[in-house]
């Protein structure tokens, strides 16, 4: 990933260590010291929110400005986030999908680029890592034609930490795919701006109306951008849905990053015993690829799409989304929350899922809840259960002793 | 740009037009083609302390520089008048981000045109007290640690004054803020408290720390200059009074900062990798009620009862400072 990156030449980058996004970085550090990326400051500094600043600083300064972090660290980056897309600055970020505590917890779920989705970032979310390879060199591409800054999503430890051979695109090509960075405006003695104002209410409706209507026009460069792609490293690069055997299919599970492969399999094992079940990963998050997905589910399908996050006290994150875009189309829709920091989502529990769900041969059979967690350990909620009435009670004990 | 007239000053011997000085000598502000940093017009109150604190740094770092300035600001005050959509009052390249990011913004700037080879153009950072001790302390002390290429203001007029004056990590003990309110038991902000950054960012031995008031804006120029003839993070802490903040008339705020130095209560000094180099020695020294009296914020100090205590300690604090810097020559016997 670090060579990849590399290969983009970018002119700045800044990290503060978590994991699981450290080696990327570590391998950009050695690339800059080995004098094998040039004209590239690496800069190390004291927090993500430092991070991030730094990148919005150097790419208001014209430079080509990456970042790479993680879970808390993304959290920790939040004001930066709404920012750097309210000044319409094209930073490129990884982030290392994982979980966020309490209870701490290193291991990969969505929770971390989902808490952050209305922030003004474009998302991207890789399947597996030759996606990831690629979705970068893209994602700089599309962040510098729109002006907004791209995330590309990957599972934390699944994907960064996997060895898996990819293709790296070579320097001459990724060269002729991605110009020199051409800044919208820039701070620039010469002729100077002002950037980043006060905007009261009179017209910041029509700033935020604004950025809402370039988000969507990622909508139409994406494919644009995916299909030039093809064109000159000789590869299909994600766009923004992949459909997986949907065609027929009575079942489809919608899932975002590396699940997707597990679930290929799956649905693969499950055609071959006749059952017609399907998949649709989405590749495009922010902004969300309504109609691409409308265009790949049709009416009678039934849809589960599987989460990776969730909102507490609501839902599915996702979900939402999905139920937005399928509005007034007959496609009855349930949520499954899976894979939880890090918890496994292996063939055998999705197998069940859907199976549980009804895409026998003969068609549906049942209707599965609304929400559902999958492989909930019910026995530890009891044992936990437990433990707590039985602390509560020694407290109750102890108090009492105390009275007396 | 719309460029704006510029306006010609002259006054005093030692002010800012006089004719009898070499030009080398002259304040940047006595030029005619001077940047004019920022523009009147802004939205700042009367007699705001750091308006012209601003005025002054800006123009000489751009006569400095040769024109050759980027400027990252911090939300705040200074901000905030000067920015108001569609209106902007600043004539150099400026860039807002966020209030607690300043000096990692502005290490980004430096970064990329270190990248670009472009380090001909230099960086300031600038924040106010609460943008620089506090919110924005990690960021700068990252800054300061890197030796990143940046000069980085911090106009300090210890409050927040911005969000309706409440207290920060560089309001004076005694001060009352909104946060500090003055109860029988509580005269304002408490004793033994505070940070003065100054002295925390000699502790990162950076090439250059300074500290200056507006009551000597020849010095405060000096300093810019001097600071822009260095690489690598340099520090300038500015005391900005504010008479919103302070409570005192718009037409005190150049006199406020002056009994500030005078009584020993602000040190002016300047410092090279963590040594003290020069101080600006006291040449009239006044007791600390000079200055306190004339400010609302200290008010409760003197009525409805004359609060002797309290005084003692805010002397006491003034008198080691002036022993600590060597404020006041020894006496030639």
């Amino acid at each position: 990933m670090a060579l990849t990156v590399a290969r983009c030449r970018p002119e700045v980058i800044c990290a503060y260590p978590i994991s699981p996004q450290t080696h990327i970085v570590e391998g950009l550090s050695a690339l800059v010291a080995a004098g094998a990326l040039t004209g590239c400051e690496f800069v190390n500094v004291e927090s993500e929110f430092a991070a991030l600043s730094v990148a919005i600083g150097a790419s208001a300064a014209g430079a080509r400005a990456y970042t790479a972090t993680a879970s808390q660290g993304l959290l920790f980056m939040a004001e930066a986030l709404w920012n750097a897309s309210g000044l319409g600055l094209p930073i490129v970020m990884t982030v290392a999908n994982r979980a966020i505590g309490a209870p701490i917890n290193i291991w990969n779920d969505h929770s971390d680029a989902m808490a952050l989705r209305d922030c003004g970032w474009i998302q991207l979310y890789a399947q597996d890592n030759q996606e990831a390879a690629d979705l970068h060199i893209l994602a700089f591409r599309l962040a510098e034609e729109l002006s907004v800054p791209v995330m590309v999503c990957m599972d934390g430890f699944v994907l960064t930490h996997a060895f898996e051979a990819i293709d790296v695109p070579d320097q001459e090509r990724v060269d002729r795919y991605l110009p020199p960075y051409r800044p919208r405006q820039v701070l620039d003695p010469q002729a100077p701006v002002t950037i980043g104002a006060m905007v009261g209410p009179e017209a910041f409706t029509e700033v935020k109306y604004l950025a809402h209507q370039t988000q969507l026009r990622a909508l139409t460069v994406i494919p644009r951008l995916a299909e030039e792609f093809a064109t000159v490293f000789g590869r299909r690069c994600p766009s923004l849905v992949s459909p997986y055997r949907t065609e027929d299919a009575d079942l489809v599970v919608v899932a975002l990053g590396s699940v997707l492969g597990t679930l290929a399999e799956t649905i693969d094992e499950l055609r071959d015993e006749g059952r017609r079940v399907g998949a649709l990963g989405i590749t495009t998050f922010r902004p969300f690829p309504a109609e691409a997905v409308r265009a790949a589910l049709r009416d009678g399908q039934r849809v589960i799409v599987l989460e990776r996050a969730f909102s507490i006290g609501s839902g599915g994150v996702v979900s939402q989304d999905l139920r937005a875009a399928l509005d007034g189309r007959d496609c009855p829709l349930s949520t499954v929350v899976a894979g939880l920091g890090g918890r496994p989502v292996t063939r055998p529990s999705l197998r069940r899922l859907i199976t549980q769900a009804g895409s026998a041969p003969d068609g549906p059979t049942a209707v599965p809840p609304p929400l559902e967690f999958l492989d909930l350990d019910r026995e530890l909620l009891v044992r936990g259960a437990s433990v707590a009435a039985r602390s509560a009670a020694e407290r109750d004990e102890r108090s009492l002793r105390n009275e007396r | 740009m719309a460029v704006q007239r510029v306006k010609f000053y002259q006054t005093g011997s030692f002010a800012v037009g006089n004719r009898l000085l070499d030009p080398a000598m002259r304040s940047v502000q006595a030029d005619r083609s001077r940047a004019n940093a920022i523009t009147s017009g802004h939205r700042a109150c009367r007699g705001c302390g750091e308006a012209l604190g601003a005025r002054y740094v800006l123009d000489a770092a751009m006569r400095a520089t040769g024109g050759k300035l980027v400027t990252v600001n911090a939300t705040g005050c200074l901000e905030v008048f000067s920015t108001p959509y569609p209106e902007s009052a600043w004539q150099v390249a400026w860039l807002h981000s966020l209030f607690g990011n300043a000096p990692a913004v502005a290490a980004g700037v430096a970064a990329a045109l270190r990248a670009k080879g472009r380090t001909d153009i230099r960086v300031i950072g600038q924040a106010g007290d609460g943008g620089t001790v506090d919110i924005g302390f990690g960021c700068l002390s990252g800054l300061f640690e890197r030796n990143d290429d940046v000069l980085f203001i911090c106009y300090d007029n210890q409050g927040y004054m911005n969000t309706g004056v409440q207290r920060s990590g560089a309001t004076p003990p005694a001060a009352r803020t909104t946060t500090t309110p003055v109860e029988d038991e509580a005269p304002g902000n408490r004793f033994g408290q505070g940070k003065f950054v100054p002295f925390i960012a000699m502790a990162h031995e950076i090439p250059y720390v300074a500290t200056a008031t507006i009551a000597d804006l020849r010095d405060l120029e000096a300093k810019v200059e001097r600071a822009m003839q260095l690489r690598g993070a340099r520090y300038l802490h500015v005391l900005v009074p504010c008479p919103l903040g302070w409570g005192t008339d718009a037409s005190e705020t150049i006199r406020i900062a002056r009994l500030a130095t005078e009584s020993g209560l602000f040190p002016v000094f300047e410092a090279e990798h963590g040594e003290v180099t020069d101080v600006s020695p006291i040449r009239h020294r006044v007791p600390v009620e000079e200055y306190l009296r004339r400010q609302l914020r200290f008010r409760h100090l003197f009525e409805p009862t004359r609060r002797e205590d309290l005084i003692a300690r805010i002397q006491a604090r003034a008198d080691a400072t002036i022993l600590r810097f060597g404020l006041i020559a020894e006496k030639e016997s």
